[in-house]
């Protein structure tokens, strides 16, 4: 059954087409990944199903319902949570405060809410950084921070726009369980866009490309990889590398 | 009990038996310390909980002081009455100005300058306003009137009282509002209106009810403070620097704290205060002092306390408020 449905999207800035007619279908309990090179249109494309932009044309259907049109907050209240590719932490605030804001969403009492984040960033590892004011952490706990506040809202689907850019190796190796475990565990679907390869394959069921705002090719990891124009205009030489 | 309920109760305790150690004059300055709290208070939701600066809130207290003020020369209603109707009034036009801000996006500075300029819309028209005395201001009728506290009728210490325990209430409705589910959605609307939006926050709506929160609360100010001075003066009342002398008072005990408006009220008005009686003393006819006082004050307190005083004072005491 699918529970995200992207129709025909397209997105215009001016003369640009940064979205060019874009259509996915995103299963339950799927982990799709959405890749393609820089300027390919993938942020763009994930500020059309979040609801910061309106789309040109197309539709967008989430758990049956039409989606497109709809303001971020309400898209979100929907059960379709994001992350931004730029972290935005509320930074004056302690990193258990920005989680339980998350969770707001579904709990009415603060108190609530509180206990609720606790389990979230008890299963991020970040329940030793819950009394630091998010500003002072480190970058990979930034992006843990992002997912766990997205995660708060107890979302159908999460966006995660490039979790993985700016870590290492082991801390892009942790992410991926993570990831793994929200998926398996919590039945989150997950749509990712990522430039970091090595985590595309270790979690993606599915894997979308585009390039100059087009769909150039969709399958599963492996055939994409294998794809000539992927490899021309993305991969390049270095595949898999 | 925690340490800082301690306090705040010897705090309380010491405020409710003050006036007997005091003669009319320090009761009075009291009287401006707790009704500056009390506004600063107001103007802290706006801007320490939802990050909206506003640089205008002279307009709402001056509505209220009007409206009230209106009703009790014209038509004989009670200000516990007519404080229904100045807070109607003062939430109707928050609730228009916030419209016009949200509607079409206007924001941070543009916002701010907004916010003067509807004061000043204020200033300009009462003036104008026969119904309300126009350029020569509205007095209220003092003889006969003693002892009619319905009235709001009294003198120094009946307003000391009256003050003290608006100042109270506006630190506690604060402290609760700072815990509630609205706070926080505040809170993370001044941290990041996009983020909260992507938490499923509706901003506008967070943003229009902090508008409305704290104009409800000035206006309550303006009507006490018509009460007490009986009269009242659209020139003065919808000033500019009356708009910043209700932000000094929360910008130096610390924005987005509890307990920076009062603290920053019991430091100013003595302050300005003391400023009267030390250019009188030294006889110098200086109408500006007061302002270039206070500004190098304000420099010296940034400089020193960037987050305002309270911040750095409760680190200090070891006290625990809530982060902003």
């Amino acid at each position: 059954m699918s529970l995200l449905k992207v129709d025909g999207v397209t997105k215009r800035f001016r003369g640009l087409v940064a979205v060019d007619t874009v259509s996915l279908d995103v299963e339950k309990g799927a982990i799709f990944a959405v890749i393609g090179p820089n300027g390919a249109g993938k942020t763009t494309l994930f500020n059309l199903i979040a609801g910061v932009y309106a789309c040109d044309g197309g539709a967008i259907h989430f758990d049956g319902a039409r989606i497109d049109g709809l303001a971020p907050d309400a898209v979100c209240a929907f059960g379709l949570a994001r992350t931004f590719q730029i972290v935005r932490p509320f930074p004056g605030l302690t990193v258990h405060e920005n989680v339980a804001i998350g969770a707001l969403l579904r709990q009415a009492d603060p108190q609530a809410a509180f206990a609720a984040a606790e389990e979230v960033l008890r299963k991020l590892d970040l329940w030793d950084r819950r009394a630091q004011v998010a500003s002072s952490l480190t970058l990979p706990d930034r992006k843990r921070l992002e997912v766990a506040r997205a995660l708060a809202t107890k979302p159908k689907l999460l966006l995660l726009d490039e979790v993985m850019a700016g870590l290492r190796p082991t801390e892009t190796d942790r992410m991926v369980e993570i990831l793994r475990m929200i998926n398996r565990d919590e039945g989150v679907t997950i749509v990712l866009i990522e430039h970091v390869m090595r985590a595309v394959m270790a979690l993606a069921d599915q894997v979308h490309v585009l390039n100059h705002g087009a769909s150039i090719a969709e399958g599963s990891p492996r055939e994409v990889t294998r794809h000539p124009q992927v490899i021309a205009s993305y991969l390049g030489a270095e595949a898999l590398g | 009990m925690r340490r800082e309920h301690l306090l705040l109760g010897l705090l309380a305790a010491a405020l409710l038996a003050l006036p007997l150690a005091l003669d009319r004059y320090q009761t009075s300055v009291l009287v401006l310390v707790f009704l500056s709290a009390y506004v600063g208070q107001a103007w802290n939701v706006m801007m320490g909980f939802a990050g909206l600066l506003s640089l205008g809130h002279a307009l709402y207290v001056g509505l209220g002081a009007y409206v009230s003020a209106a009703l009790f020369v014209h038509f004989g209603v009670s200000p516990l009455i007519g404080l229904l109707a100045a807070v109607a009034v003062c939430v109707g036009v928050a609730m228009a100005i916030g419209a016009l801000s949200f509607q079409f996006r206007i924001e941070g500075v543009y916002f701010a300058l907004l916010t003067i300029a509807f004061a000043e819309v204020a200033r300009i028209g009462f003036d104008h306003l026969k119904w309300t005395g126009g350029a020569g201001g509205l007095f209220l009728p003092v003889a006969g009137s003693d002892g009619q506290w319905w009235n709001l009728r009294g003198g120094p210490l009946f307003f000391y009282y009256v003050a003290l325990a608006m100042a109270a209430a506006a630190f506690a409705l604060c402290a609760a509002l700072r815990r509630s589910k609205l706070g926080y959605q505040w809170l993370a609307v001044r941290e990041d209106a996009e983020a909260a939006r992507a938490v499923g926050i509706d901003v506008t709506r967070a943003r229009m009810s902090a508008v409305v929160v704290s104009a409800a609360m000035s206006a309550l100010g303006g009507v006490v403070h018509v009460f007490y001075y009986n009269n009242v003066f659209s020139a003065q009342i919808f000033d500019m620097t009356r708009s910043i002398d209700i932000m000094l008072a929360p910008i130096i005990g610390g924005i987005g704290t509890l307990f920076g408006p009062i603290l920053g009220a019991f430091i100013l008005v003595p302050l300005g205060e003391g400023l009267i009686f030390a250019t009188q003393a030294l006889g110098v006819n200086a109408p500006g002092a007061k302002a270039v006082f206070f500004g190098l004050a304000l420099m010296i307190i940034i400089f020193l306390a960037p987050n305002g005083i309270w911040p750095s004072l409760r680190k200090r005491l070891g006290i625990g408020e809530a982060k902003p």
